[in-house]
C-alpha cells in the first residue's frame, strides 16, 4: 500500500474511533499491511500534528492510540459541552492512587493506608469504571481486591501503569522534611544576639 | 502553642496530622507528640463545635495519640529488655503518616496529569445518532440501579403521616413516564423522580422506566463515561403505545 494512502487510513480509523486503538487491532484492520509500517506512519501523524499545532493531537493512550484535543483548548470544548470543569475529590484521587500502585489491594488494606471508611468512594470509582474488582483474596472473609481498568489511563491520559512516576520518585520529589528545630546558623552574624540562652 | 487551629477541610485522621506535622515545622520522624496530641485535639473541638460530623476513625487517632504520649513519658526500661519490642512508641505512627503522604503526593500527581474530559477531550461517540438499536449503550443495569440509590438517598425523610393511596400502576407510570420524554425530548434520569415523595413513587418510576427500555421505547445511555444518565424516547408515539398495550407489564397492578 501507498504510503500516503495508508496515512489516510489511519487517519480516519482514529478519527472514527471510538476507544484508543492499539497496534494488534490496527494491524488487524489493514490486512497485509507490516506492524512497522504502521507503527513509523503513526509516529508521522503523531509529530505531524505536534508540530502544526493542530486542534487535535495524536496521544499515545491505554495501550493505543487515540485522537484527543491538546490542553490549550480545553476552556472552549468546555463551553462547546457547557460544561464546567469537574473537580475531582481528594477522596477520589488518593484512593485511586493507591490503588493504582497497590493493586490488586482490599478495601480494607486501603483504609489502613488512607485512615478512613473508603466504601463510598469504592462504589462511586467502580460505577465510573475507573477500577473494577480483579479477584477474591485469599484471606478471612475472601475480600474482593481491586484494580485499576483500561478507563483509568484513558481518563489520566496514560499509556500504562509504568507511566505513573515510582512511589520512590515521588518520595524524592517530595519536599525535604524539615530538620526539627535546627538554628538558623546562615543568619548568626548580621543578626543581633536576640537573647542568651546559656 | 496556640490552639487555634484553622479550619481547613481533612481527609481523616492521618491527614489532619500531616498538617500539624507541617504547620508547627517538625519532623514526621521526630514529632513532638505532646504538642500534636494537643492540636490535634483542639481540632476534633472546633470541628464538633462547628457541627462537623467527626467521624469515629478521628477518635481512634486521638485515643492513639494519647497512648503513645503515655507510653514516651514512662522511664525508658533499662538493658533486659532492649531487645524485645522497646522501640520507640511512635514507630508505627511515623510508618503509617509516611505511606500515606507518598500517596497524597502520588495523587496530586494524578491530578496534575491531562484528564479526560476536563483538559483534553475525545469526539463524543457516534452511538447516540443510532435510535431504537442498542437500549443501555455502555450502561449496565447496575448503574441504572446505583443512579435510583442516589434518588433514594436525596428523598426527604419518610415522615408518619396517614396515608392515602395513591394508585399508579407501573403501566399508567410508563405512558406518564413517555408523555413526559415526548415533551421534553432528552432528560436526565434523576428529573424523573423530581416531585417523587415516597420511595414507592420512585420504585414504581424506575420499574416503568425498566419496562420502557425493555421494550425499546426509551434508550439509557452517558454522553461521558463520568456524565449523568441520559433518558429519551426512541420510537414514534403510536409503534410505543401499541407495544405498551402488547406488553405484559410486570407489577400490573399493584398500586403505589
Amino acid at each position: 500500500m501507498e504510503r500516503d494512502r495508508l496515512k489516510s487510513l489511519l487517519e480516519s480509523l482514529l478519527f472514527a474511533a471510538e476507544d484508543p486503538l492499539t497496534l494488534p487491532r490496527l494491524g488487524g484492520l489493514l490486512e497485509g499491511v507490516e506492524k512497522d509500517e504502521i507503527l513509523s506512519v503513526l509516529q508521522e501523524l503523531l509529530s505531524e500534528y505536534e508540530t502544526q499545532g493542530r486542534g487535535f493531537r495524536l496521544v499515545e493512550v491505554a495501550g493505543g492510540y487515540q485522537m484527543r484535543t491538546p490542553k490549550e483548548n480545553a476552556d472552549w470544548i468546555r463551553r462547546l459541552h457547557q460544561t464546567r470543569s469537574a473537580r475531582l475529590s481528594r477522596a477520589t484521587l488518593e484512593t485511586l492512587a493507591i490503588i493504582a500502585y497497590k493493586q490488586p489491594i482490599t478495601r480494607a488494606e486501603i483504609e489502613n493506608i488512607r485512615g478512613v471508611d473508603v466504601e463510598g468512594v469504592l462504589s462511586a470509582l467502580l460505577e465510573r469504571r475507573l477500577i473494577r474488582i480483579v479477584a477474591r483474596k485469599d484471606v478471612l472473609g475472601r475480600p474482593f481486591l481491586y484494580g485499576t481498568t483500561a478507563e483509568f489511563l484513558q481518563f489520566f491520559n496514560l499509556k500504562d501503569l509504568t507511566q505513573l512516576p515510582t512511589l520512590k520518585e515521588i518520595e524524592e520529589m517530595a519536599v525535604p522534611q524539615i530538620p526539627p528545630t535546627e538554628p538558623a546558623e546562615v543568619r548568626e552574624p548580621e543578626a543581633p544576639p536576640a537573647k542568651s540562652e546559656e | 502553642m496556640s490552639t487555634q487551629v484553622q479550619l481547613e477541610i481533612f481527609e481523616g485522621p492521618l491527614d489532619l496530622l500531616l498538617h500539624l506535622i507541617k504547620k508547627n515545622e517538625v519532623s514526621i520522624t521526630d514529632i513532638p507528640i505532646a504538642t500534636i496530641t494537643k492540636q490535634y485535639l483542639a481540632t476534633l473541638e472546633l470541628m464538633q463545635g462547628l457541627n462537623l460530623d467527626v467521624a469515629g476513625e478521628y477518635l481512634i487517632m486521638a485515643a492513639t495519640l494519647m497512648y503513645i504520649k503515655s507510653r514516651m513519658l514512662l522511664p525508658p526500661e533499662e538493658g533486659d529488655e532492649e531487645d524485645e519490642e522497646e522501640g520507640d512508641p511512635r514507630e508505627e505512627l511515623v510508618r503509617r503518616l509516611l505511606e500515606y503522604q507518598r500517596f497524597k503526593e502520588a495523587a496530586g500527581d494524578l491530578e496534575k496529569r491531562e484528564i479526560l474530559s476536563r483538559d483534553v477531550f475525545v469526539r463524543p461517540s457516534a452511538a447516540q445518532a443510532e435510535v431504537g438499536t442498542v437500549t443501555f449503550e455502555g450502561l449496565s443495569i447496575f448503574d441504572l440501579i446505583s443512579a435510583l440509590q442516589r434518588v433514594l438517598e436525596l428523598l426527604p425523610e419518610e415522615e408518619f403521616h396517614a396515608v392515602t393511596l395513591e394508585k399508579i400502576s407501573v403501566r399508567d407510570k410508563m405512558n406518564l413516564l413517555l408523555d413526559h420524554l415526548y415533551r421534553k425530548g432528552q432528560v436526565v434520569f434523576q428529573s424523573l423522580f423530581e416531585g417523587a415523595t415516597s420511595r414507592l413513587e420512585v420504585v414504581v418510576t424506575f420499574l416503568a422506566l425498566l419496562e420502557l427500555v425493555k421494550i425499546r421505547a426509551v434508550r439509557a445511555w452517558q454522553e461521558e463515561r463520568l456524565g449523568p444518565i441520559l433518558i429519551e424516547a426512541s420510537a414514534p408515539l403510536e409503534e410505543v403505545s401499541e407495544r405498551i398495550k402488547n406488553e405484559e407489564v410486570e407489577g400490573e397492578g399493584n398500586g403505589a
